[in-house]
């Protein structure tokens, strides 16, 4: 076992790609504690699909990656939010739209140029090997700073989690931390995308917070829960995917929901006492 | 100056015009006491009020150096969902957000802030827990914990007595009036009790029907003697 840990952590960058996921796992799982009592949960999976789209353009248009999908993806949260805000257009709708055109539109772009179908399943479905690239340390140094500014803003946005309405009777500018939030969310996404895949980067934002739930009865607790389940459960999903050789985001999706049946348990056999 | 002042005000709820003609202030240390039968805009005038909807015509204007930041709120509904994870605590404490500028953090001023209207309001051995489990009374008194230690200079109240008994309103009632009375906090309140917004109350706004009565208790007691609630007034 031991032996085994150690072979893994041979690879220069298994390592980078451990320490960065496990910081964008934590970031993701605290947003999404907001994003899941907010009802924004399908936000994020809007914005991992026109994630999936500029990163398609971007690899074939031989641009940086992160450079194009960060700001491409922040305005569509931007946007995102402005629909689901307002109460006459069909938000649900509108958002499926938006992440099926641009999913759409990613294999399109991907498909008529180069035709490699390997770079559309690393997009859907992830890949450890993004790690790898030059940006590593430019999604270490930016998943930090999303798990900064969160903490910053903590009292702040459990006041719009809890109560919008109240936030902005009494003066705070409720929708500019609508807004900090969906950007935070957009940048989390971005990074974490490449190595979880579009498909399944907004597991990481869903499961945490709503395992947490199952046990924890206060803000603070369920963010912190959910913060620390969410690297747990990333780096045993990585361990899985070392040593079975499974996809890096099936797996750490897969340990996400055993931890969900298990805390659901939990706080059924709870309520039974 | 005022702290408020409506101007010809005229206001919608989902589209629908439900109150206008509105022309009243409000002064610095003023008890007004908001009546009116069910649908006649009370609530979406507090809201007005507030600026959280925008006249349909007319204007809503704070004054006298009144910023929102002063302004401690107790909506009327609970819309939370009952599995949401906040302690009571948090939920009290959240009132303070308006009072830290641009710290990031709470000041042991602010702690101490939430933990005395806790115990003003009762709800002190509640404090750590889940609020979404807390009875309608109890959730009451949370909110209106929060809104004190939001509270300022201004308290706007969406029907404070809803779902609490006799003795708690009795209590809640005192709180006001000390608050108005000693601490010289303005205060707006929704009420369907009449005969305790009247023997409290330093002006009366009685909304119903399009016609709409401003003016002093006694002013009011006079008109409801009357049959009808025929507008006129300030």
């Amino acid at each position: 076992m031991i032996q085994a840990m150690t072979a893994m952590f041979s690879y220069s960058f298994m390592v980078r790609a451990l320490i960065v996921g496990v910081l964008v796992s934590v970031s993701a799982a605290l947003l999404g504690v907001s994003l899941v009592l907010k009802r924004y949960s399908m936000i994020g999976d809007g914005l991992s699909h026109v994630g999936f789209g500029a990163l398609s353009i971007a690899a074939v248009t031989g641009m940086a990656e992160l450079a194009v999908a960060i700001p491409v993806v922040v305005i569509a949260a931007v946007l995102l939010l402005r629909i689901s805000e307002n109460a006459h257009i069909k938000g649900d709708g509108a958002i499926a739209l938006i992440s099926t055109g641009s999913l759409a539109l990613g294999v399109m772009v991907i498909s008529t140029t180069t035709g490699v179908n390997t770079d559309i399943m690393n997009y859907l479905f992830g890949s450890i090997l993004a790690m790898s690239g030059p940006d590593a340390a430019l999604s270490l140094v930016l998943s930090a700073a999303v798990l900064i500014l969160f903490l910053l803003f903590y009292n702040r946005m459990f006041a719009v989690t809890f109560d919008e309405g109240f936030a902005r009777a009494t003066g705070s500018p409720a929708g500019s931390y609508n807004t900090l939030l969906a950007c935070l969310t957009a940048v989390i996404i971005v990074l974490g995308m490449r190595m979880m895949g579009a498909l399944l980067i907004s597991s990481l934002i869903i499961f945490p917070p709503l395992t947490a739930m199952r046990l924890c009865k206060t803000f603070k607790g369920t963010v912190i829960c959910s913060g620390m389940l969410s690297a747990v459960c990333f780096i045993i999903g990585m361990f899985i995917s070392f040593f079975f050789s499974t996809p890096t985001g099936a797996s750490v999706v897969a340990v996400n929901i055993a931890a969900f049946a298990v805390f659901s348990l939990i706080a059924h056999i709870k309520t039974l006492k | 100056m005022s702290l408020l002042t409506c101007e010809n005000a005229a206001l919608a709820y989902d589209g629908r015009v439900v109150i206008s003609g509105l022309d009243f202030s409000v002064e610095q240390g003023d008890l007004l006491c908001v009546t009116g039968e069910n649908g006649a805009g009370k609530s979406t005038l507090i809201k007005g009020l507030l600026g959280l909807i925008k006249p349909k015509s007319g204007h809503i204007y704070t004054g006298d150096g009144l910023m929102h930041k002063e302004i401690g709120y107790l909506p009327q509904q609970n819309k939370f969902h009952h599995d949401f994870p906040a302690s009571v605590e948090e939920v009290v404490l959240s009132g303070c957000l308006n009072s830290i500028g641009h710290r990031p953090f709470y000041k042991k001023a602010e702690k101490q802030r939430a933990a005395d209207n806790m115990v003003r309001l009762g709800i002190s051995s509640i404090a750590k827990q889940c609020y979404g489990q807390l009875s309608g009374g109890q959730q009451r008194r949370v909110l209106l914990a929060r809104a004190l230690c939001a509270t300022h200079r201004l308290l706007l109240l969406d029907e404070p007595a809803s779902g609490l008994d006799p003795i708690a309103t009795a209590e809640l009632y005192r709180i006001i009036s000390h608050l108005n009375r000693n601490d010289g906090i303005t205060v707006i309140m929704v009420s369907h009790d009449i005969p305790a917004a009247v023997s409290m109350a330093k002006h009366m706004l009685h909304l119903g029907n399009g016609a709409i009565f401003y003016g002093t208790p006694e002013e009011y007691k006079a008109t409801s003697s009357g049959s009808a609630f025929l507008g006129g007034g300030a």
